[in-house]
């Protein structure tokens, strides 16, 4: 997959463009017969993806609460959000910190455990289901049990960390412990990380292994030499797709803490959520000017990882 | 003289090198035993708790097994929960939606992967840059229009989007069809097929690897959403499982009543795991092809 993806955009690069007079008429209705296969998709684009897209650009010029029409503020909401929302900031931090913490255990952790379960192990399959399992529990059920497991008083969480003598965090009640707790919590998805990192082992060779063998090459070597320039297709892709992810979390904080203490666990998403949907009256051109930016933010650490994968990310068989 | 400590120090060697192996697959399953706990042990102690009297769910240090198993946990729980009713909206939300899936989406993957038309690429990579548009900038204007055309409570926002693809979806599914030779479709041509007759008589029976997957990661989808019966189903009467779950969690009084939680949470999971133990080969495929979760 994540070389289907790179090859998707080298496969733009010099191709000429045909023109639709050019076609013969059996191309031409080749080609109709893939529009109207197509057409579902493009109706649908247009009506989920670009309306919205620009509709709520505009809104973030406006004054909106749904009921009544959207009146033009100009840059309002936006010079509002960068010198008078306290929470902007705030929220913004906090996300980056689950940004940060999780996308790197689920990379960290995931890469480790599919590294393990890659030397040959008994009971390969018995292993991967059990790390897999809890990715699988819905969300909603997944943040009640673990409202349970990081309870202060009598949580799982808890009594485990007591093994090693710390004593009892309360979690939810101190700030600086609350996003820990969302961190320890996203190690729950570690497994459908290690599950796509797996693959991209079991793909490698076994002769690359050899040939560095013979070359004398130790553990780490093979490692650091062999294994981890094969991977980097897999890294990028799964890099790429949990950050954005991450910067759109959402429904575990909306459920266990909505924000507190005070305002500790407020991610960017809830900040926005709140605005459209729980303030009174709704103040959806507000939100959309947050949305934007979070879309700004995203695009950019996109287009920062696209651009910086030339660099570091290889594709086999790839002449270049 | 030399050849004997030579030999020696080989076999010291050797040992040394066993020893290690030893000690690094002892270390090794150690590691794993660990982490299966990790990820188990919370939802072991859920299914636990769940048959636990109220005054133990609240002690410390954590007991496992219940002193006295107490099925009513599940009935109490109901009580206060239509779980009838929001089981059967989940599945009416989940069936449609799947069904709008699959069509949809081998539908246009088969349009993607098998003809040759202007733009196609390019299209192609707009597809695939919709992944990458976060949920919160569609969702204002989205909430809106369902809003201006009279959908808020009422099931469509939910369904009706899936029956005009989903760009993941059709991301696999074109991979699929891209594997499938073409002399097959040649020869069904040659026979006088119709491009339609070709697509449902050739490909969905030979896509069924794909449609299988699809049809696990909608389920999931559809089943696990929250924030969408959140914002557009205000009516109990139309809440599916996860609201219901959330709303009965959240009722004054439920605070700390871990024990009814538990079973809820239980009634919930339940069938998810069900489908993933009937189906694990299709679920880690769905996880290889995707990672697109959380």
């Amino acid at each position: 997959m994540a070389t289907a993806f790179g090859s998707q955009f080298s496969a733009l690069r010099g191709r000429r463009r045909e023109r639709w007079s050019d076609l013969s008429p059996m191309r031409k209705r080749e080609a109709k017969f893939g529009f109207l296969f197509i057409a579902p998709w493009f109706i649908g684009v247009l009506l989920f993806a670009l309306f919205p897209f620009i509709a709520s650009f505009v809104l973030s010029f406006t004054k909106y609460n749904i009921v009544a029409p959207p009146e033009w503020v100009g840059i309002e909401h936006y010079e509002h959000i960068f010198t008078d929302d306290p929470l902007f900031l705030k929220s913004l931090k906090n996300t980056a910190v689950y940004v940060g913490g999780s996308v790197a255990i689920r990379i960290l952790l995931g890469f480790g455990l599919a590294l393990l379960l890659n030397t040959k192990v008994r009971f390969l399959g018995l292993w991967r289901t059990l790390f897999y399992v809890p990715s699988v529990v819905p969300i909603v059920a997944l943040s009640i049990v673990w409202l349970y497991v990081l309870n202060a008083r009598a949580g799982l969480l808890n009594w485990f960390l007591g093994f090693f003598g710390i004593s009892r965090i309360r979690w939810f009640a101190d700030p600086d412990f609350a996003m820990l707790a969302f961190l320890i919590m996203s190690t729950t998805w570690v497994g459908v990380t290690m599950v796509i990192f797996l693959a991209g082992l079991q793909g490698i060779p076994e002769e690359y292994y050899d040939a560095a063998k013979i070359d004398g090459a130790n553990m780490a070597q093979r490692l650091w030499r062999v294994t981890i320039p094969l991977m980097t297709p897999t890294i990028y892709l799964n890099v790429l797709i949990n950050i954005i992810g991450a910067f759109q979390v959402f429904t575990q904080v909306f459920i266990m803490t909505g924000g507190a203490p005070r305002d500790a666990t407020r991610t960017y998403v809830l900040h926005l959520f709140d605005h459209a949907f729980q303030y009174l009256p709704p103040q959806m051109g507000y939100s959309s000017a947050l949305a934007w930016i979070l879309f700004m933010i995203i695009f950019a650490f996109t287009a920062v990882i696209v651009a910086s994968s030339q660099r570091w990310v290889f594709y086999q068989g790839a002449e270049d | 003289m030399s050849a004997i400590s030579a030999r020696s120090a080989k076999l010291r060697s050797d040992t040394l090198n066993r020893a290690t192996q030893i000690i690094g697959r002892i270390l090794l399953y150690g590691i794993l035993v660990f982490m299966s706990l990790w990820f188990i042990a919370p939802l072991f102690w859920m299914f636990m708790s769940s048959f636990m009297p109220l005054e133990q769910v609240g002690i410390f240090p954590v007991e496992w097994i219940p002193r006295v198993w107490q099925p009513e946990n599940y009935t109490d729980a109901l009580k206060f929960w239509k779980f009838g009713t929001t089981f059967r909206n989940t599945m009416i939300i989940t069936i449609f939606s799947l069904f709008g899936d699959i069509g949809s989406c081998t539908l246009v993957a088969y349009g993607f992967a098998r003809f040759r038309f202007p733009f196609r690429d390019t299209l192609f990579l707009i597809l695939l840059a919709t992944l990458m548009l976060p949920f919160a900038v569609r969702l204002i204007p989205v909430y809106a229009a369902y809003d201006a055309i009279g959908w808020i409570d009422t099931f469509y926002p939910l369904i009706v989007p899936n029956f005009f693809g989903n760009a993941f979806y059709i991301f696999i599914c074109r991979q699929f069809f891209l594997g499938i030779p073409q002399d097959l479709l040649d020869a069904a041509k040659i026979d006088g097929a119709s491009e339609f007759r070709i697509f449902t008589q050739v490909m969905i029976p030979l896509a069924k690897p794909a449609i299988v997957v699809i049809a696990i990661l909608s389920f999931q989808n559809s089943w696990n959403d929250f924030l969408g019966p959140l914002i557009y189903l205000k009516d109990p009467d139309l809440h599916t499982l996860a609201i219901g779950l959330y709303k009965f969690t959240s009722l004054p009084g439920q605070g700390g009543i871990y024990n009814q939680q538990m079973a809820a949470s239980v009634l919930m999971v339940m069938p998810v795991l069900i489908v993933f133990f009937l189906f694990q080969k299709q679920f880690i495929q769905g996880a290889n092809l995707s990672g697109m979760k959380g």
